[in-house]
């Protein structure tokens, strides 16, 4: 079988070739046209005055367009139809696009967009929380309040109390490849796009909208993505809209690319929260009540902030059974990039919040942070059981981290570290060591339950070759590898036999984007069920003209086997059945079963199960200086029963650094006049090589999914993420080590914000 | 302005173009001569996707002009496998999976070829701090370390 294989990616020998192919590789005819976005500058206002005249002459330039020159629909939005693709005449951050050039070439029209006069009636911007507070500046009426048993009650009655706050920075996604989209006008009115997305769907819709024309003339298609993140789910929009609206005025083709600066200042991040609580608990760590209160800082435009914010809410337990809980969502509006869809989509910042409670708990109580972690579990699962509920009213029926964690603390030898860390410490007055767990628990659904549905399309040919499309989208996460290994499975033949194709609206319609990590499981579902419609024809066929039952035929092996005696290549079968017109090609569909979700209330079940994962990190921090190193991290992270393991342990390896970035190094600084300064590699850093933790260990928890999902595997994509958690625990470990009582660590941790906590103490 | 004639050598065969004076040398090679293996990942020499070498040093070629190539000598990813065969850095990454969306592969690729020509034994720190200007969004960097230390010693037992 080829499933549960650690088998290479897809297109491994054209990666490490150079060959594989992204957006601006795709060779383009010679009268291909090229645009850029000219920028507002200021953060809030409106435009008294553009003259784009010095844009309009400047070389190269072919046309230069304005909101009142887009024949259809400015709109780039998910679905508020809030988000003009040119602004009209109110601009909402620094960085929106106000203009757009068009050029021969990537260079003249980035060049020519710096030359406009754009005058401004300036508007004092709303840019942090108390701003937008103090304006009541938000999206929906008011926040969004989820409130499980009596948590009032609760805080007053019990025995210890405690209350805080902590700041969490937002995050940019830094996908290597930056957005890019080419639209190729046809002979009639259809438009064909190759886009950098995660959602093909979605750009075909906002394409066909602002062309004026049905969705059935638009095409896109998406071979892969050099790395989404969530960032390239509705963010490549205005790309695509752009080039489609210029290849049809000028009749030829034009292409997009943002330079990573245009990329950092136009397009939006992961929210930024500010979390308060109030904690009651006894003096054995055990929490009774949390009450939350969320703000998110959503940027000028709504996107996808409803739904991030509503999952960091569902995340405030991450694995622990609270009985009394209350969390109050705002989600404000400010004059700031758009923020977005990111790895784990609000999850990370609902779990950071309640993890960084129980370290608040740990420390008050004297307790060890891991003891107070495990005396607040829920129950593992049994298979009879499933006694306790979430504070949305969700079953947790597949617990599993009492079981993972004692494993993981075996592996990583915690308690003899954490023993000899101490003893370390006790000789060193500088550098100061920090050890520390964090857990995951994650759900996988999209909580907008209709978005929880794929398509798939197989063909067999008649040579037995078989050629494989989905919904789904390829970004690194190994997503076609992995269905191409399941449609493998199903025939029964060497995965070399399936062709991987680019996702085409043309081919699978109306799909969701390939997010909330539900890529392997939603398409591959569909995939096996188009296979599996294609095997039946095939062995009922075969059956009759074999004399045999339908349930006699096999597919293993390359071979088809017939009966108990009979068998044939699976390249024979394919040809006889060819030959006898029987259909060798299916459509499949999946939709998620059992799941319901009311968001206005915050009950039912959003999710049809969950991940779970663990990690260990040992830091040492320098106490002069502020600077730490990841000494060690120790990984165990449940995938079901893995689809492919060399993927999804690459996939656990890449969101754990990338998590400790988050909250470690990455730092968005935005200055008072709106204007973000992080806004290159240069002053932006994400983790490299050298950050990567000395000793590294990452391991699968056998774990068989208990939902019939795919080979009973689970999504991977999202939920290592929140392993980084650790690292910022580890850091605010070694600062308490230090001899701070409470460490009052802001994230990220950069080294100022660690002795900035170290002074504090 | 007027366009600049370049004759240089790419992968050891000697080409020709014409070139803006002001394009980068990732300009020209992607553009002018149709390899697009070297990425563009910043445009600021800060993220290594588009590492070429020139005369067999290293360098970001988007901090390059192109017009200044001329004469030199320039290895890209494209130049890695001889024909069919693939340079043992390209067979290890496939085998311990040392990418996820490829992107900054054809770059660390380059760099770290470039490392074991010089250095046939480098120690692990080693091969971390001639990668530090690689970065990479997908991986974590542990199998792209291991890729490059298992290749090296592979590469030692041939010579
Ligand atoms: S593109 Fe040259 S270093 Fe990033
Ligand atoms: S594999 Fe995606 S950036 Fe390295």
């Amino acid at each position: 079988m080829s499933v549960a294989r650690p088998l290479p990616h897809d297109a491994a020998r054209e990666h490490v070739s150079g060959k594989a192919r992204y957006i601006d590789d795709i060779p383009t005819p010679s009268n291909t046209l090229h645009l850029a976005f000219g920028l507002s500058t200021i953060a809030k206002g409106t435009i008294s005055q553009m003259d784009l005249s010095d844009v309009l002459a400047a070389k190269g330039v072919v046309a230069v367009l304005t909101a009142k020159d887009l024949p259809f629909a400015n709109d780039v939005s998910p679905s508020a139809h809030d988000e003009p693709m040119l602004a009209t005449d109110e601009v909402h951050y620094v960085g929106q696009p106000v203009f757009m050039v068009i050029a021969t070439s990537h260079t003249h029209a980035r060049h020519a967009a710096r030359l406009a006069k754009v005058t401004y009636s300036e508007t004092t911007p709303i840019l942090t929380i108390e701003e937008a507070l103090a304006a009541n500046s938000r999206f929906e009426d008011g926040p969004r309040i989820y409130t499980s048993g009596d948590p009032q009650t609760a805080l007053i009655s019990a025995p210890n109390r405690l209350q805080g706050s902590v700041d969490l920075g937002g995050q940019e996604h830094f996908y290597l490849e930056g957005q890019a989209a080419l639209a190729l006008p046809q002979e009639d009115a259809e438009m064909v796009i190759h886009s950098s997305t995660q959602h093909p769907t979605e750009i075909q819709h906002k394409v066909a909208e602002a062309l004026g024309v049905a969705m059935h003339e638009v095409r896109v298609e998406v071979r892969r993505m050099g790395g989404g993140f969530g960032g390239k789910e509705s963010q490549g929009n205005a790309l695509a809209c752009a080039c489609a609206i210029a290849a049809r005025l000028t009749g030829r083709p034009c292409k997009m690319r943002y330079d990573r600066d245009d990329d950092m200042i136009i397009t939006g991040k992961r929210h930024d929260f500010r979390i308060t609580y109030d904690v009651a608990f006894d003096d054995t760590g055990r929490i009774s009540a949390v009450d939350f209160i969320h703000y998110a800082r959503c940027g000028w435009a709504q996107d996808l902030s409803l739904p991030v914010a509503d999952r960091a809410m569902l995340h405030a337990d991450n694995g622990y059974h609270i009985p009394h809980m209350r969390i109050e969502s705002h989600r404000l509006k400010t004059n700031t990039q758009s923020a977005t869809a990111f790895r784990g989509f609000g999850g990370p910042q609902g779990v950071f919040g309640i993890e960084y409670v129980l370290d608040h708990v740990a420390r008050a109580t004297g307790l060890d942070p891991l003891i107070v972690r495990q005396r607040n579990f829920y129950h593992d699962s049994t298979p009879a059981t499933a006694t306790q509920s979430t504070h949305y009213g969700q079953k947790v029926d597949d617990f599993c981290l009492n079981a993972l964690t004692d494993k993981l603390l075996a592996s990583a030898d915690y308690s003899t570290r954490r023993a000899e860390i101490s003893q370390w410490n006790a000789t060193s007055p500088i550098l100061k060591r920090g050890i520390a767990y964090s857990p995951v628990k994650f759900g996988i659904s999209f909580t907008l339950t209709h978005l929880n549905q794929a398509g798939a399309l197989v063909h067999v040919y008649q040579d037995g070759s078989i050629r494989m499309n989905h919904g789904g989208t390829e970004m690194g996460q190994g997503l076609f590898q992995k269905t191409a290994q399941v449609a493998a499975s199903r025939f029964g033949v060497p995965v070399s036999q399936v062709k991987i194709t680019a996702t085409d609206t043309a081919k699978v319609p109306n799909t969701s984007a390939t997010a909330a990590s539900s890529g392997s499981d939603l398409n591959g579902m569909a995939v096996q069920a188009a296979c599996d419609t294609i095997r039946s024809n095939m062995s009922g066929f075969l059956a009759t003209h074999f004399g045999t039952a339908k349930d006699q035929i096999g597919f293993e092996n390359g071979q088809v086997l017939i009966g108990h005696d009979n068998t044939m290549s699976f390249q024979d079968a394919a040809k006889l059945c060819y030959e006898n017109r029987i259909s060798l090609s299916s459509t499949g569909f999946y939709k998620t079963p059992d799941i319901e979700w009311d968001r206005i209330k915050g009950q039912g079940r959003p999710f049809y199960y969950f991940a779970y994962g663990a990690a260990i990190t040992e830091v040492v921090i320098d106490t002069l200086t502020g600077e730490y190193k990841i000494l060690r991290a120790d990984l165990l992270h449940d995938a079901g029963n893995s689809l492919n393991p060399a993927l999804d342990i690459g996939q656990v390896q890449g969101a754990y650094v990338q998590g400790s970035g988050w909250l470690t190094s990455e730092e968005l600084v935005w200055d008072d006049a709106g204007r973000l300064r992080t806004h290159a590699p240069s002053t932006y850093k994400i983790p490299a090589t050298a950050d990567r933790p000395k000793v590294f260990n990452t391991a699968l928890f056998e774990n068989e999914n208990q939902q019939a999902t795919i080979y009973r595997s689970k999504a991977v994509g999202e939920p290592p993420f929140m392993l980084g958690i650790s690292t910022f625990l580890a850091i605010s470990d070694a600062i308490a080590n230090a001899g701070v009582g409470v460490p009052m660590l802001t994230a990220p941790a950069t080294p100022e914000n660690v002795l900035l906590a170290l002074t504090q103490g | 302005m007027s366009k600049i004639h370049v004759q240089t050598i790419v992968n050891r065969d000697p080409v020709e173009f014409l070139a803006d004076p002001r394009e980068t040398l990732l300009d020209c090679l992607r553009d002018h001569l149709g390899l697009t293996g070297s990425k563009e990942g910043c445009g600021t020499g800060d993220c290594g996707a588009c590492s070429v070498t020139v005369d067999g040093t290293l360098i970001s070629s988007c901090l390059m002009l192109g017009v200044e190539a001329g004469g030199k000598s320039i290895e890209t990813i494209e130049g890695m496998a001889q024909g069919e065969d693939l340079h043992p850095l390209q067979r290890k990454f496939i085998e311990h999976a040392a990418f996820q969306c490829g992107y900054c592969t054809p770059g660390i690729l380059v760099a770290a070829k470039n490392l074991l020509e010089k250095n046939p034994s480098p120690t692990e720190t080693e091969v971390r701090y001639w990668l530090a200007g690689n970065l990479c969004r997908c991986t974590g960097y542990d199998k792209i370390i291991r890729a490059v230390m298992d290749a090296a010693e592979e590469m030692r037992g041939a010579a």
